[in-house]
């Protein structure tokens, strides 16, 4: 991929982006998105340019800790439920397409 | 990303001369199964073998909208699992996303940690057969981390061959085992155990079992897949001092495949590096029936997983004085407790040791605690399962799960010994029907028809007999010779078809003749 | 009374009217239903409207009521739900294809609540895919028209709600803001929003744009209808990890009191002047002229790393997405497309050729963004830095409150703009939340409130509190002191100088989206 401080993708960069992402994107949509995807870039990289040396990166806006919950049963869905939205469905399991690869 | 079918049979280098030119550097990753009441993220049940889809909400099926919440119980197991480790326990520790698609993980991201673990550098020390060949020593092995994270559904292929993948025409998707807590353990890569990695590598899991198990946090059944294991191995010419490139060869399920595995991976890597090839740093899937690994899944950047910390669980800051207080109950550590179960039992160093490879110390235990005599643990145990478990290449815990054999079965059987109603051989006869499946031993000794003759006198009879059939030797006897005794309990056994206890034979003749 | 007058009556005053038992809330639901009827054809602020099961709940609550059962204060005052939160048995789509027909089998906490609370559930309201945008004309259904003028935008990703409220299509309804989309459209709109405190209301059933940012809240015509509706949906969930557990603040009071003399308001030097459109600046002074009339002090204050709040949001909100928005592979609900030509597509293909076609171009922009912002070798030039200004933004604020007790600015930069103005050039449209960013950004609560027309245009204006967080009692007591003071000055409502609907002509296909 490009250099990170260059900020720009370019056209094989956003279809990596977009096979990572699992989106098939087409010809037309690579060339716009690269473009646009520039100018944005170019923009949310001045946050590196804000003074954020010795900054605590905040992952959460409240500072909560140790939220749990007992190890308690609690009702599951039917599996009629669970299934109906289903696209397919066969012997009570999701049915989906054939799997490439193990992982 | 291998699509082909084609298997080619990779070339292995004798094991010697692997372990002559190079030495082996291992990495294990043990992924356990937690066995909390409910899900590591939901409030769903957790049962094994439960129908398709029937333990399954809208958080664990990953539905629009739906949120996590951590299971209590699953972050006191893992810092317990950690303490036991020897680990360092994270004060203030968060959950990440690892970002990739699969369809059987419903979020497409499994939650897990990443560069803060909630355990950290530990150690477990092992035993294996010392360098010497006499005896055993302690091997340590040093942990890198332990850490949380959840289960992926199961998918069964539909179309292809026997289940398999490859040729499949879809696959099917039961959700249950989704979302389950998992607690990843992975070594340091561990150096120096030379010829020895394969046991090294089978000491280490058949240890982190009994840990486990002792611990009481999983069920830790490796043919139910609640305790898996990674083989990552890679080897080094002797004297170099940096690592080779490794494989990683997943789902090694049984402590014997693990030590195989290792062995296998060691042989091919050396046969790659002896004909000046270079290993491929892929995943390799592990062949329990032909003992053999395939490639897999070459590393590419597509695995580039995008970790970031998850919005939407808060971090886990575990209180020092809740971690100290899970620190007072911790089992004993398994090495102290072999030493003290050794000497509790009376077993020598080597029938110790032979136990404790074979994986037979739980068993045994629960066995002795079910009401049977630690010899009578250990010989059933080790004798007869223990010989076709290995020919199955399963280890016996597993084989005796498999086969429904528990404990309660060793001690009816002894128990039938002891009270005169089976000899030894009569008792292996029975066990041999129990291992068959034909029901406890009370069952098979009477479906078998195998029970001493009580009747006193029959015996008497068959005695008397062989007295009168055999007047010279009645008379050594009579003169003193004791010894000469055995000669007529063998005649005695075969007129009663070996249903005599041989003790009261031998007491019954001494009694008529002196 | 005349269901043409029932329906411009605010909740708190349907709720007043249903204990007295001078209106029944069938009729009260009905008198919303024919609204939409009505006007919904040419607001569109409706992507479904449940008119079966919304009578039902308000027979039962009249049932209920008739049995002498005491009630909830507000039990059977309609009320209209975004898109973006699950409702059992009723579709959800978050204005998106690959939702298309999903109905969820569970209901959101905040959802719960409302059925709790004895709230007939009239439809669920339109909104930019998956909540991006600002305009909601990234509705994979169409875009919402703003009541105030159909060819321009009701704001979003919110402007179902906030159009439906300003439409008198329902007398408050459910939004949620991740940058600002219950807030902003309340202010193209002349409504009143809230974007509660993060962990405030529960997000269980809220389907994440970005989980660390959005937050549910009320959309109303009132701020006193704002609080009451915060308080049915706001407080403790056990469901939601970031949920927070103390005690709400006391808003409804707070909204009652309306006081703030002896309060410092703090305006922002980063979020008033240059950018702000002459009519918006103009009514947010006159605003803090009342305010100081109203005898609050006012302060100056600076946060100077506001200015990257834009960047570090549309770093951290696009990588949030890209995994939130992982789920939506045609594997276990929703839409399943089949790649063109290839019956035999493994589920890799499957899932690539349905993210395509199922989400717009918005939410792929995002997508592909925040999968950039996270990959490894990019994290922490992009991410890892957007999460170090996150913390500068919430210290500034923190400091900020040390100097005064609520925070104010424009809410939005310009009144509604033009349908196509801004879709071809996503920077101008992201300038839009430019204000309202910072509060999701450090978790803080913020109001919307009408503060007026602009001169140059005749569109409505927002003003905008920010308070410290669990201090969203401060956000009523001063937005209702400007709106008590406001309602004076112009002695009738805002929204009762909005163009009649039923009037206008039905407009023609407004945006490319549209002609789809
Ligand atoms: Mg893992
Ligand atoms: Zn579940």
């Amino acid at each position: 991929m490009s250099d990170p401080t260059r900020d720009s993708l370019t056209r094989d960069d956003v279809a990596h982006l977009a096979s990572l992402a699992r989106i098939d994107l087409s010809e037309a949509e690579l060339d716009h998105l690269a473009g646009e995807l520039a100018v944005i870039l170019e923009s949310v990289a001045t946050v590196s340019s804000a003074p954020i040396e010795d900054v605590e990166p905040m992952s959460h806006p409240m500072p909560l800790v140790n939220v749990t919950r007992p190890d308690e049963v609690r009702p599951s869905l039917s599996p009629d439920q669970a299934l109906a939205m289903a696209p397919d469905a066969e012997e009570q399991r999701f049915s989906v397409p054939r799997i490439l690869a193990e992982d | 990303m291998s699509t082909s079918t084609q298997r080619t049979t990779d070339a292995v280098l004798d094991y010697d001369d692997v372990v002559a030119a190079y030495d082996p550097v291992m990495g294990l990753e043990v992924h356990v199964e937690l066995h909390t009441n409910t899900k590591m993220f939901c409030g769903c049940p957790t049962a094994f073998g439960a129908e398709p889809n029937t333990q399954v909400c809208p958080v664990c099926l990953g539905l629009p909208g739906a949120l996590p919440v951590v299971n209590a119980v699953a972050v006191e197991s893992a810092i317990r699992i950690g303490l036991a480790l020897n680990c360092e326990i994270a004060s203030w520790c968060r959950f990440a996303r690892k970002n990739y698609f699969y369809p059987d993980m419903p979020k497409n991201f499994q939650t897990s940690q990443y560069d803060e673990p909630i355990a950290f550098n530990g150690w477990l020390d092992v035993e294996v057969p010392a360098e010497s060949g006499e005896g055993t020593e302690v091997f340590r092995v040093e942990i890198e981390r332990a850490h949380m994270e959840e289960d992926t559904g199961k998918s069964t292929h539909v179309g292809g061959a026997t289940g398999r993948i490859h040729g499949a025409t879809h696959s099917l998707v039961d959700y249950n085992r989704a979302g389950i807590p998992l607690i990843e353990i992975v070594t340091k890569p561990i150096l120096g155990a030379g010829e020895r990695a394969p046991e090294v590598a089978r000491a280490y899991v058949a240890g982190l079992r009994d840990l486990l198990k002792a611990l009481d946090v999983s069920d830790v059944r490796m043919e139910q897949g609640s305790m898996r294991c990674d083989v990552n191995l890679s080897l080094m010419p002797k004297g170099a001092d940096r690592f080779g490139t490794r494989s990683e060869t997943k789902n090694v399920n049984s402590l014997r495949s693990v030590e195989r595995a290792v062995r296998y991976e060691m042989c091919r890597h050396g046969a790659v590096l002896q004909g000046g090839g270079s290993i491929v740093q892929e995943t390799r899937h592990w062949h329990e029936d032909t003992g053999v690994t395939t490639s897999g899944r070459e590393k590419s950047d597509a695995d580039d997983y995008r970790y970031f910390p998850e919005p939407d669980l808060v971090p886990v800051a575990p209180p020092r004085e809740w971690v100290e207080q899970l620190r007072t109950t911790l089992p004993e550590p398994p090495a102290e407790r072999r030493k003290r179960l050794q000497s509790d039992w009376g077993f020598s160093d080597l029938e110790m040791r032979d136990v404790v490879n074979a994986g037979l110390v739980e068993l045994i235990q629960e066995t002795v605690v079910a009401g049977a005599s630690p010899a009578a643990a250990r010989k059933w145990w080790s004798g007869e399962i223990a010989r076709r478990a290995n020919a199955e290449g399963q280890d016996v815990p597993t084989y005796a799960a498999v086969l429904g054999v528990t404990p309660r079965h060793v001690v009816e059987l002894e128990s039938l010994v002891t009270s005169g109603r089976l000899n030894d051989s009569m008792a292996r006869q029975v066990w041999e029907g129990v291992l068959a499946g034909e029901g406890t031993p009370t069952e098979v000794s009477d479906a078998r028809g195998l029970e001493l003759v009580q009747d006193s006198g029959a015996l008497e009879a068959a005695v008397d007999e062989v007295i009168a059939a055999n007047p010279d030797i009645a008379d050594k006897i009579r003169d003193g010779k004791v010894q000469a005794v055995g000669a007529l309990i063998g005649q005695v056994m075969k007129t009663m078809k070996g249903q005599a206890d041989a003790s009261a034979v031998r007491e019954l003749i001494i009694a008529k003749l002196t | 009374m005349t269901s043409s007058d029932l329906i411009r009556r605010t909740a708190a005053e349907l709720a007043d009217l249903l204990t007295a038992g001078e209106v029944s809330s069938r009729e009260l639901t009905e008198a919303h239903l024919e609204r939409v009827s009505a006007v919904d054809e040419r607001i569109h602020a409706y992507l479904h409207v449940d008119a079966e099961g919304a009578l039902a709940a308000a027979a039962d609550v009249d049932r209920r009521r008739a049995a002498g059962e005491s009630l909830p204060a507000a039990a059977g005052v309609p009320i209209a739900v975004k898109d973006v939160l699950t409702t059992k048995g009723l579709p959800t789509t978050c204005g998106s294809r690959i939702l298309e027909g999903w109905i969820p089998p569970y209901d959101a906490t905040v959802v719960r609540r409302l059925k709790e609370a004895g709230l007939p559930i009239l439809g669920k309201t339109n909104m930019d895919e998956f909540a991006m945008g600002s305009s909601t004309e990234h509705s994979a259904y169409g875009p919402t028209r703003n009541p105030w003028d159909l060819e321009r935008i009701p704001g979003g990703s919110g402007g179902g709600s906030a159009a439906a409220v300003g439409s008198f299509q329902a007398p408050w309804a459910i939004g949620t803001d991740t940058g600002g989309s219950i807030r902003q459209p309340a202010a193209v709109t002349g409504t009143v929003g809230t974007k509660p405190t993060y962990g405030g209301v529960s997000r269980y059933g809220l389907v994440a744009l970005a989980s660390s940012l959005d937050q549910a809240g009320p959309c109303t015509r009132t701020v006193l209808d704002a609080a009451l509706l915060h308080e049915i949906i706001g407080g403790h969930d056990p469901m939601d990890s970031t949920s927070i557990a103390d005690p709400l603040p006391p808003v409804v009071e707070a909204a009652r009191r309306a006081d703030v003399s002896g309060m410092r308001i703090g305006i922002v030097r980063e979020l008033t002047g240059e950018g702000f459109q002459a009519g918006v600046q103009q009514r947010f002074d006159e605003a803090v002229a009342h305010l100081v009339d109203a005898g609050a002090e006012v302060v100056e204050v600076s946060c100077p790393s506001f200015t990257y709040a834009l960047a570090t949001y549309y770093l951290i909100l696009p990588s949030e997405a890209s995994s939130n928005l992982a789920k939506f592979d045609a594997m276990r609900y929703g839409m399943r497309v089949w790649p063109e030509g290839a019956p035999d597509a493994s589920a890799e293909q499957v899932m690539a050729a349905t993210r395509d076609a199922g989400f717009g171009d918005e939410v792929k922009r995002r997508i592909i963004l925040g999968t950039y912002a996270l990959s490894s070798g990019y994290y922490d030039a992009y991410y890892g830095s957007a999460q170090k200004v996150r913390r500068l933004i919430a210290n500034e604020f923190a400091a900020a409150f040390t100097r005064a007790d609520v925070l104010i600015s424009p809410t939005a930069p310009t009144t509604a703009f033009r349908f196509g103005d801004k879709l071809d050039d996503p920077m101008a449209m992201y300038l839009n939340d430019i204000a309202t960013i910072p509060a999701n950004l450090a978790g803080l609560p913020g109001i919307s409130v009408p503060s007026g027309l602009a001169p140059e245009d005749g569109l409505p204006t927002g003003f905008q509190v920010l308070a410290p967080a669990m201090a969203d009692d401060r956000l009523y007591a001063v937005g209702a002191a400007l709106e008590a003071r406001l309602l004076a000055e112009w002695a009738a409502p805002l929204l009762d100088g909005a163009p009649d609907v039923t009037s206008l002509p039905m407009p023609a296909a407004a945006t490319k989206e549209d002609a789809r």
